[in-house]
């Protein structure tokens, strides 16, 4: 039975190349379980959202 | 584009007023990757040095602060392999534990009651919130060095860990490990300041 700190590193892994089929399995399996791991999950996403939110503020034109 | 300047040797007006407009963002995006003040004036000057000196060559086929954009990064790259080449850089090994990240599970793997994540609120909210921002850099500050680097590498100049790898010299696993612990540390951090701040 996978636990939260491995379930974050998967959610973590997920955002640089496609999990295994396993993986995807026991990784939705235990966010189906634990509300902390889904807002976890929910906040690397939002630091990720937020690295496009730099670049595309750098880009934007004053013009 | 609506200014007629493209054709001139230097940069008309139009374009040294955004190229000054432009600046402080440099800056602060200099500064989130080096970590050192000087080091990222001199690398935002050398971007707005050559914005003017390959001014011609800027066709407009994308933004203007777009190009420039693209010079301050191959700049900032350019530092990075060179503080690789000679040493400046700490090793960056994955086989210590790190505390930090230690201390927000149990033994057991499951959650710390203290660390537990806690909902942030709407996504598209907080990136509007300017003190979210000021959290955010404050908790990249925090970060140690060598995490700082490989995270912001990634997830602000958007390179894969591929390229990341093959700068600092690093294996894929590793890079891995270390965006795992800089996802971490910054998602707690920011928690705290965030929910936790005084201010909103
Ligand atoms: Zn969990």
């Amino acid at each position: 039975m996978m636990m939260c700190k491995e379930a974050t590193r998967l959610m973590s892994l997920r955002l640089e190349q496609p999990l295994t089929p396993r993986e995807k399995l026991s990784l939705r399996f235990h966010l189906a379980m634990c509300g902390a791991c889904r807002e976890c999950d929910k906040q690397f996403t939002l630091l990720h959202r937020a690295g496009e939110k730099v670049r595309s503020d750098m880009e934007k034109s004053d013009q | 584009m609506t200014d007629d300047t493209s054709r001139d040797v230097a940069p008309g007006t139009t374009r040294m007023q955004r190229l000054s407009t432009l600046r402080p963002r440099l800056l602060s995006f200099a500064r989130m990757h080096l970590r050192d003040n000087a080091m990222a004036e001199d690398a935002v000057q050398e971007a707005l040095m050559a914005a003017i000196e390959k001014d011609a060559t800027f066709a407009g086929r994308s933004g203007y602060e777009t190009w420039v954009f693209g010079i301050l990064k191959y700049k900032i790259l350019d530092i990075m392999r060179h503080q690789k080449r000679q040493g400046r850089l700490q090793p960056l090994e994955d086989e210590s534990d790190d505390d930090a990240v230690d201390r927000q599970f149990q033994l057991n793997g499951r959650w710390n009651d203290a660390s537990r994540p806690d909902r942030w609120g709407n996504p598209d909210t907080l990136l509007d919130n300017q003190h979210f921002w000021k959290v955010f850099d404050a908790c990249m500050v925090a970060l140690p060095d060598k995490i700082a680097r490989v995270f912001s590498m990634r997830e602000l100049m958007d390179l894969s860990t591929d390229e990341i790898c093959e700068i600092l010299e690093i294996k894929e696993n590793n890079c891995w490990v270390i965006l795992h612990r800089a996802r971490l540390r910054l998602r707690q951090c920011i928690e705290e300041g965030w929910l936790k701040g005084d201010s909103r």
